[in-house]
């Protein structure tokens, strides 16, 4: 070591010839922040991973068994055979969902505290990118980022399962086209989208929230994000005997399908369960209801408040 | 043109005064240590220097407020803070990666040939490298950003005699040039002594002193005196006085040297030398019998 110091190469000090650009189109900071977040947070694609494995494994083993089940199936009149068969790929589909949202839940937790915990937000600050474009670009990530890992997902799983069980119905010596045309694939692909698109939309108060109080909080982020909501109901209902924050609450985490669909109330009663249980897409009336945009505008604040304090944030 | 000018430079953390007022200008081409005991204030006037915390009084490093504007500063700016700083999840290349892709003035290739100098891997995480690993890879990363200033915080902390002296080696023979301004904070003097062009202790928030490395030698004189001449040293009022093997070592500012040079043997003091008499000797007022 000592004797390669002791090599000084004069040519290796000359200054460069032409200067680097000094400025790069301020999208490269972000699209790079982004690829760091998902080299930094391998469970935004493991997790959905996992869930569509699980969900296969046990798709697998149904599948097995098909051949005792088609005799019941047939027997059925189309449209509830219809029903039948999409049972598992909506299942799927929820499955891999509901991962989706829960990685996100403590991908939001993380993604502003674990930084000052391993003390490298003093090498990103070291580099030339800004507050707003770091925020930012972590909340792309619940945003935009999860969701469309979750369709792709969702889409190969749902694949992968056609094929399985098409290759066993065959195998069987069955007609195997009842899947492929019987489930309304154009209908599912396009609410499957807009379902991901409403949820983000709906949740992202949630995430900004989350994201601001992972910022703040010195440590155990998830208490300081749960815990003083709920003490907000508490003390509603003790001081006030009223729960509209509990309602508030309450319709922030389960009122998305209600706005975002419209859904009759028999589905929901469990009477029909023909291939029009499929919800029907309401885009106007998601856009219409003020909850949506409350809490858009309740997520912008958050993030504003997660840019200005991580002027100020250190290791903790 | 003075790449970093503080005047009047305020920091305080609750009742605890970080940083009273820091007048400091340090020009370009420098290598200025910032020497000071622990708590005196060297990390809070870095971070302010690299926009890291909000401050009172006047700040411009490379003609910008670090506070306002530290994405932009942070072009011509790099820092070392302390070798745990490397995001410990990471794989070697996605830190080349990363900053090749945020950083304009980031030289790739020079990064991969620092490193092919090394036992680095490309493929290990940042946890799998030793500490002197990470500390070569983040000088790597360092130099090859074509920066104006940089700012070392201890940056050869908990290292090994051999990687320490590689990490300056290095940094005088491949990155410094009179373009450039280095800063450096370390408690481990002796080593950084000879690179050094500016000298600045800071205590209790105070800059204590504020020396070029060539005004050493004219400004302080280290006597060995003999004994017989202790009495008349004394009376020329050195700022420290410490007993070596019996005999009394005198630390003298601006004194005459004909006078001293009767009293016995001279030298320029080393900065350790230094340091203890200024911060921590009876020539400091703050501190006096404490130290």
């Amino acid at each position: 070591m000592s004797a390669q110091s002791n090599v000084t190469i004069e040519s290796t000090i000359e200054p460069p010839a032409i200067p680097p650009p000094a400025i790069l189109s301020p999208t490269r900071p972000f699209y790079w922040s982004v690829r760091r977040e998902l080299w930094e947070y391998r469970s935004l694609i493991v997790g959905p991973l996992v869930a569509a494995g699980v969900v296969l494994f046990g798709f697998l083993l149904g599948t097995l068994g098909l051949r005792n089940h088609l005799g019941d199936l047939s027997k059925l009149e189309p449209a509830k055979r219809a029903a039948m068969l999409a049972i598992p790929y909506g299942f799927a589909a929820m499955a891999i969902m509901v991962t989706g949202l829960i990685v996100a839940v403590f991908y939001c937790l993380g993604a502003l505290h674990n930084e000052r915990r391993d003390r490298s937000i003093l090498f990103w600050k070291s580099l030339p990118v800004s507050d707003p474009v770091t925020v930012l670009s972590k909340a792309f990530i619940p945003l935009v980022v999860l969701p469309l890992v979750v369709l792709a997902v969702i889409a190969a799983t749902q694949l992968i399962m056609l094929l399985t069980s098409t290759l066993a119905l065959l195998a069987a010596g069955q007609d195997a086209s009842a899947p492929w045309t019987q489930i309304p694939w154009p209908r599912v692909y396009l609410i499957l989208p807009y379902g991901l698109a409403a949820l983000a939309l709906w949740y992202a108060p949630v995430f900004g929230w989350l994201m601001l109080v992972s910022g703040w909080a010195k440590r155990a982020p998830f208490l300081w994000a749960v815990l003083p909501p709920l003490a907000l109901c508490l003390v509603e209902k003790i001081a006030f005997d009223t729960t509209n924050f509990a309602s508030l609450l309450g319709y922030r985490l389960n009122g998305v399908f209600g706005e975002a669909f419209a859904l009759p109330e028999r589905h929901w009663a469990g009477g029909d369960p023909v291939s029009g249980s499929l919800p029907r897409i309401d885009p106007a009336g998601l856009l219409s209801t003020p909850g949506l945009w409350a809490g858009l505008v309740f997520a912008a604040a958050c993030l504003a408040a997660a840019i200005w304090q991580r002027r100020y944030r250190e290791p903790v | 043109m003075a790449c970093i000018q503080a005047r009047g430079l305020r920091k305080a953390y609750g009742k605890t005064i970080a940083l009273d007022g820091v007048d400091l200008t340090v020009e370009e081409g420098r290598i200025l240590g910032l020497i000071g005991p622990n708590g005196a204030g060297k990390s809070t006037a870095l971070n302010a220097i690299l926009g890291l915390t909000p401050y009172q009084g006047e700040l411009r490093v490379l003609g910008r407020d670090p506070w306002t504007q530290r994405d932009a500063l942070m072009r011509d700016v790099c820092f070392i803070a302390d070798v745990a700083v490397l995001p410990r999840w990471m794989r070697v290349s996605r830190t080349l990666d990363y900053v090749a892709g945020v950083h304009p003035r980031f030289d790739r290739a020079k990064a991969e040939a620092f490193l092919a100098k090394t036992a680095i891997k490309r493929r290990s995480k940042v946890r799998e490298l030793s500490k002197g690993m990470v500390t070569q890879l983040h000088l790597a990363l360092v130099m090859a950003i074509d920066a104006r200033v940089l700012v070392l915080d201890e940056p050869t902390l908990g290292l090994d005699l051999l990687y320490r002296k590689q990490f300056y080696d290095t940094l005088l023979n491949d990155y410094f040039d009179k373009s450039r301004t280095i800063i450096v904070t370390t408690h481990q003097v002796e080593e950084v002594q000879h690179i050094l062009t500016d000298l600045v202790f800071i205590d209790q928030g105070r800059i204590v002193l504020d020396c070029a490395m060539d005004e050493l030698e004219a400004r302080y004189a280290e006597v060995m005196v003999t004994p017989e001449h202790t009495a008349a040293a004394r009376a020329l009022g050195p700022i420290h006085e410490r007993q070596v093997f019996g005999r009394s070592v005198m630390l003298f500012e601006r004194a005459d040297r004909s006078q001293l040079a009767a009293l016995g043997e001279i030298h320029t003091p080393s900065i350790a030398d230094l340091f203890v008499a200024v911060i921590g000797g009876p020539g400091s007022s703050a501190r006096g019998a404490a130290a």
